[in-house]
């Protein structure tokens, strides 16, 4: 009934609620879903500008960090947010420098916070690719082939509580440990092969996959309870086909709600493991910047995070109607 | 449908119908003592452990796990199983700090969107949305690079974090409530807006909250753990969990149980408060589904 | 010749813990080539795990000394056995299309499915067999339903599908579940034609249903189960004319209709629901029903040019009524016909668009709810779903007692009135403290009626009490109403699908489609000589026992 709190993580529901999906035609459902997701981020970048606002201290001080304050950097501080002129203006220039990409130098580091930030973004993009790889695959198998068995089933859910609750740094260590120390069947740190990129991403990706398991099982497990199941099992069809063709659509719906919180996850999870494998990459920046008070670099990431956020959500959103023809609102009986 | 009457399970008092059946159920119960263990840990230390966990003494550093040091000892010689049990305190203080802050704040706010409908609940739900568009640590993050690290600033930053998940849940759960049949039945009995709330609506738009809040409190250990291995927790040479962690990390080729024991610490940690708060889930839900 | 269908001794168990919870006792069942058997009973009887036994998809342990199935000996049968013969020796057809095909496929994927071709593209010959086999179930147009989901078939077309794809293999026998449960009377008469026609054809045919009626047009032969054995077994004509047992006696007198008028539905000793009465008398005499009081003079309610839009239509259209004390005046229609938003409006729980409620002759719609609230005690609601209509964390004796906080009936008075109210109900002092899980059905109905009358109210508005309960507890709950309203003089304004049921109630009805009141008069002139064609429909659709 009340959202999907499935399991300890997944408890917030998705982003979008998709009952808002119903109504109109299907163009206009897809419109409003991407007006929505440029709603918030408009209101994640106020939101950022309003933080500096308010923020204890005068905005050079938070701007500058813990760089010794010139008048020249001042200068070129208050030139650049262009202090002197109104709030407002401020926060529409603000505003339009973000549209255009442009977030700002960093006092700190002495560069462009665009700049910085694209260098840094392929290898977190490696990461998080190849831990959500892993961790549809790990959801997937595990939940196709235990779920409505007692024992398998069993033994699977205490594997996925026990990595559910398994720190993901810790797990890093471990397998660090285990693989490179004692095993040295892959390198310690860096993002020089293929190879470095095994444990990261097991690291990152084996938690978040526990949690996909338990939702996708719980879905799998409630469609074979559905009449819909006896059905099509009164055809002389097979179990295994039963759950492949007809049960695991109807598990991708719960599942798909956990979009939001996987992509935050991963995200979250990749400044963690990045600093756990030494890896290069936007969490080791974010890190940096955050112990360094380096604000411009801080609010670039996070701004970009959230358009990911957003941009992958609405997606999500949309192959939520293709997955689910009773959400598209163009039949008869909706209309009703 | 009118076959059976259900077996008697009242939705009064379920706490306490759930830790009656504590004894029955070996998982439930080991659960259960390794939290009271963690119980006393936190609230004094010195019970468990004699050592102090802070004052270093090179001679003893990197010693293997033996009969004086269960855990073994770390790189400045401190005595590893006494900072494991030391560290407690600060895990279970941030992790209910920021669930309370969560919780409190996230049942306010779902409450009201709830209750009030139109632009207040359109306002709060897209602030939800907002805040929720950043990704937990992340946020956390952005808040302690405004703050500056440390246990107080730790527990907001997560706190603030986690406030939407609880918001979303109890908003939505008003909102089943309060056109639910017996709101509707009480309505047709002339009993005002004010009695109607308090008596059907509260309670149980309320009630899942403490199960909630059990679930996310292993969350909430997790990422403070995460937060504190970054540095953004309480400063060395505090026992926190995740800074032992992180230190560890720099010695794992010479000194392996550094690494270990508070890792696992945490993790049968948050084990323990999930299968607790799970079961408990499942016996409310059992409860209130036919 | 060899039968179809041929077990003794069936037995069906559902292992719990070490013990097992046996649901179906030694039961014999013969099924002969072109026969339609109907396997008839209650909730909680067995018959449907029976049905599933015969595909091998019980779930549970299931045990005989003879089981064949097509000339199959199935009792060794293994997982791979029983799929063989599933579909292409049996099909099986369950209630709802709606839930009872997968809604997340396409109506031609999911034909493709059941012919044993399936596959995200239906391949072109499928697509043909599929066309026509659309059209022997009697789907107009079936190019145009092919790429259709479930949700967007109408309820008929949707079962029609449902039927298709049990039969797309030509099975032997077709077992029914519940066919026609969830539908509306006019839909259900044209799928008990299709089932007709298909006996016409000499096909053979298990209906399962919990309605005497239903079966009654269909079936050659009947077995009544209840409680996992078969009470009674003969054919049709015989069980509903002279019934030999005594439950199969009181089933057929517990369903409401014209001739039952004035009389009660269940033998009146019965007090509590489930009371095993297989050695009880046999009591063939129906018992009249007290007289009812109506003062014509005194109108307790009058509604006048009622309308209720919603999106782009009307979900009330201009409905007029009145209602006298002590009458009681039934609305009867199909979903979405728009009469639970008239029985709303009439509470206030929805406000008109425009028309007018008076209440005891004082406006009631379009007053503010402040100025209601003191006189909603003598307007009193049982809804259709009693228990949620329960705050589930409330006592039997809160819950009746709620409804006593605007008449200002506190402390040991209320307790009383409770207790009193409770009585009257028959369920006495002794549920004071239970909670609403712990109640049967019947049990809940009856303290939403114990609460309904507890401040004695003037009015009484009851949106389909009955139609989620089974047809000996609905008789009960039906002739409690009854006495209580003709001992207290209340109006009652009474919802319902059930022709049967407005029928044996009410004095007055109102029939309603699509928003409007097609229909209004005496129950007894209204049903004998319809005036509209709908009505006439309607009428027609009811499945009647001989």
């Amino acid at each position: 009934m009340d959202s999907q709190n499935t399991s300890a993580i997944s408890s917030a529901p998705t982003f979008f609620a998709s009952h808002r999906l119903r109504r109109n035609g299907l163009a206009a459902q897809i419109a409003g879903r991407i007006g929505s997701g440029m709603l918030v981020l408009w209101a994640a970048v106020t939101l950022s500008f309003v933080s500096l606002q308010l923020a204890p201290g005068d905005i050079v001080s938070l701007l500058i960090g813990e760089q010794l304050r010139t008048p020249e950097v001042e200068a070129a501080i208050r030139a650049e947010w262009g202090l002197d002129e109104p709030l407002l203006s401020q926060y529409l220039s603000y505003l339009t420098r973000i549209l255009h990409g442009d977030f700002g130098r960093s006092y700190i580091l002495q560069t462009e916070v665009s700049q910085l930030v694209l260098s840094q973004i392929l290898p977190t993009l490696k990461l998080t690719t190849a831990a959500l790889f892993v961790a549809i695959i790990f959801g997937l198998v595990s939940a196709v082939l235990t779920a409505g068995r007692r024992i398998p089933r069993g033994i699977a859910g205490a594997l996925e509580l026990t990595l559910v609750s398994t720190p993901s740094f810790w797990l890093g260590i471990l397998l660090l440990y285990l693989f490179s120390f004692t095993l040295k069947l892959f390198p310690v740190s860096g993002d020089r092969s293929f190879s470095a990129l095994v444990l990261p991403a097991l690291a990152l990706g084996l938690p978040l996959g526990a949690v996909v398991g338990q939702v996708l099982r719980q879905g799998l497990e409630r469609a074979l309870e559905e009449p819909f199941a006896l059905t099509v099992r009164s055809w002389g069809t097979s179990g295994l086909v039963l759950r492949l063709r007809h049960g695991l659509r109807h598990a991708a719906l719960p599942a798909v709600t956990l979009t939001g919180w996987l992509v935050g996850s991963l995200l979250s999870g990749a400044v963690i493991t990045e600093s756990v494998f030494g890896r290069p990459g936007l969490g080791r920046v974010t890190v940096e910047a955050v112990l360094g008070h380096d604000l411009p670099v801080v609010l670039a990431v996070a701004i970009l995070s959230a358009f990911v956020y957003v941009t992958l959500s609405t997606l999500v959103d949309v192959l939520y109607l293709w997955l689910d023809p009773r959400l598209r609102s163009d039949s008869p009986e909706a209309a009703r | 449908m009118s076959a059976l009457p259900a077996p008697a399970e009242h939705e009064t008092a379920p706490a306490s119908q759930f830790l009656r059946r504590l004894p029955t159920n070996p998982g439930l119960a080991l659960a259960a003592l390794f939290l009271a263990v963690i119980a006393i840990a936190t609230v004094s230390p010195a019970l468990l452990a004699t050592a102090d966990p802070i004052a270093a003494d090179p001679l003893q550093a990197q010693l293997p796990p033996s009969w004086e040091h269960w855990f073994g000892t770390d790189h400045l010689g401190r005595d590893v199983f006494s900072r494991v049990v030391h560290g407690a305190r600060y895990s279970i203080l941030i992790g209910v700090g920021a669930v309370a802050l969560a919780a409190t704040a996230g049942s306010f706010l779902g409450l009201v969107a709830g209750l009030s409908r139109g632009l207040i609940d359109e306002i709060i739900t897209r602030l939800l949305d907002v805040v929720s568009a950043f990704p937990d640590l992340l946020l956390a993050l952005v808040l302690i690079s405004f703050t500056g690290p440390g246990t107080t600033n730790l527990i907001f930053a997560l706190g603030v974090a986690f406030i939407p998940r609880f918001a979303r849940v109890v908003r939505a759960q008003t909102f089943v409530i309060a056109r639910s049949g017996y709101v509707e039945q009480a309505r047709t009995f002339g009993l005002s807006r004010t009695v109607l709330v308090l008596r059907h609506v509260l309670p149980h738009a309320v009630a899942q909250v403490p199960i909630l809040a059990t679930i996310g409190l292993g969350t909430a250990i997790i990422g403070a753990a995460g937060l504190s291995f970054l540095g953004m927790g309480p400063q060395p040479p505090a026992p926190e969990w995740g800074a032992m962690l992180a230190e560890a990390r720099n010695y794992l080729r010479v000194a392996w149980w550094i690494g270990v024991w508070p890792g696992l610490a945490i993790t049968l940690t948050v084990i323990a408060i999930s299968v607790l708060g799970r079961r408990w889930q499942t016996a409310f839900e059992g409860r209130r589904s036919e | 010749m060899m039968p179809l269908v041929d077990i003794r001794d069936l037995t069906i168990a559902f292992p719990r813990g070490s013990q097992e919870n046996r649901v179906v006792h030694g039961i014999n069942l013969t099924i002969h080539e072109g026969e339609t058997v109907a396997l008839v009973g209650e909730s909680g009887s067995g018959k449907s795990v029976t049905a599933r036994a015969l595909i091998g998809l019980s779930g549970a342990v299931v045990g005989a000394s003879r089981f064949d199935i097509v000339g199959d000996g199935v009792l060794g049968f293994r997982e791979r056995d029983w799929r063989r013969l599933r579909g292409s020796k049996i099909g099986f057809v369950l209630q709802d299309a709606l839930v009872s095909l997968d809604p997340l496929r396409k109506v031609s994927q999911q034909l493709a499915d059941a012919f044993g071709h399936p596959g995200y593209f239906v391949r072109r010959d499928v697509r043909e067999e599929s066309r026509a086999l659309l059209h022997s179930v009697g789907i107009p147009d079936p190019e145009r339903r092919l790429p259709q989901y479930p949700h967007q078939l109408s309820g008929g077309l949707r079962q029609r599908a449902l039927i298709a794809t049990a039969i797309a293999r030509r099975p032997s026998l077709l077992i029914a579940d519940e066919p026609t449960t969830a539908l509306d009377a006019t839909v259900q008469k044209q799928i008990l034609d299709l089932f007709a026609e298909r006996k016409q054809a000499g096909h053979t045919l298990l209906l399962i249903s919990h309605d005497l009626a239903v079966v009654a047009r269909l079936a050659d032969r009947v077995l009544v189960m209840k409680q996992g054995k078969i009470v009674e077994e003969g054919p049709t004509k015989q069980i509903l004319s002279e019934p030999a047992h005594p439950y199969t006696r009181r089933l057929l007198d517990a369903v409401p209709s014209a001739s039952s008028r004035g009389f009660r539905l269940s033998p009146a000793t019965q007090t509590e629901d489930n009371a095993p009465s297989l050695h009880a008398t046999v009591v063939c005499q129906r018992l009249p029903l007290p007289p009812k009081r109506i003062d014509a003079a005194q109108r307790v309610l009058s509604a006048s040019g009622l309308v209720k839009r919603y999106g782009g239509g009307f979900a009330v259209n201009n409905v007029s009524f009145e209602l006298a004390a002590g009458e009681a005046l039934g609305i009867v229609g199909e979903s979405g016909s728009g009469k639970t938003t008239v029985a709303k409006i009439v509470l206030g729980l929805i406000e008109p668009d425009s028309g007018t409620v008076l209440v005891d002759g004082q406006p009631w719609s379009h007053r503010s709810e402040a100025k209601r609230r003191a006189r909603r005690a003598s307007m009193q609601l049982i809804a259709q779903d009693a228990l949620s209509s329960f705050d589930p964390r409330y006592t039997v004796e809160k819950i009746v007692g709620e409804s006593l906080d605007t008449v200002g009936v506190f402390g040991r008075d209320r307790r009383r009135r409770v207790i009193e109210v409770l009585d009257a109900v028959r369920l006495g002092a002794t549920f004071l403290d239970r909670y609403p899980r712990e109640l049967s059905g019947g049990q809940r109905q009856r303290v939403a009626i114990a609460r309904a009358f507890a401040p004695r109210p003037k009015l009484l508005i009851a949106d389909e009490p009955v139609s989620a309960l089974d047809v000996s507890v609905q008789a009960q709950v039906l002739d409690l109403l009854a006495e209580l309203q003709a001992a207290s003089g209340t109006a009652l304004l009474f919802i319902s699908h059930d022709l049967g049921v407005i029928h044996h109630l009410t004095d007055r009805v109102l029939v309603m489609k699509d928003g409007r009141v097609v229909e209004t008069g005496a129950v007894e002139t209204v049903f004998a000589s319809p005036t509209h064609s709908y009505t006439r429909a309607l009428l027609d659709a009811v499945p009647a026992l001989p």
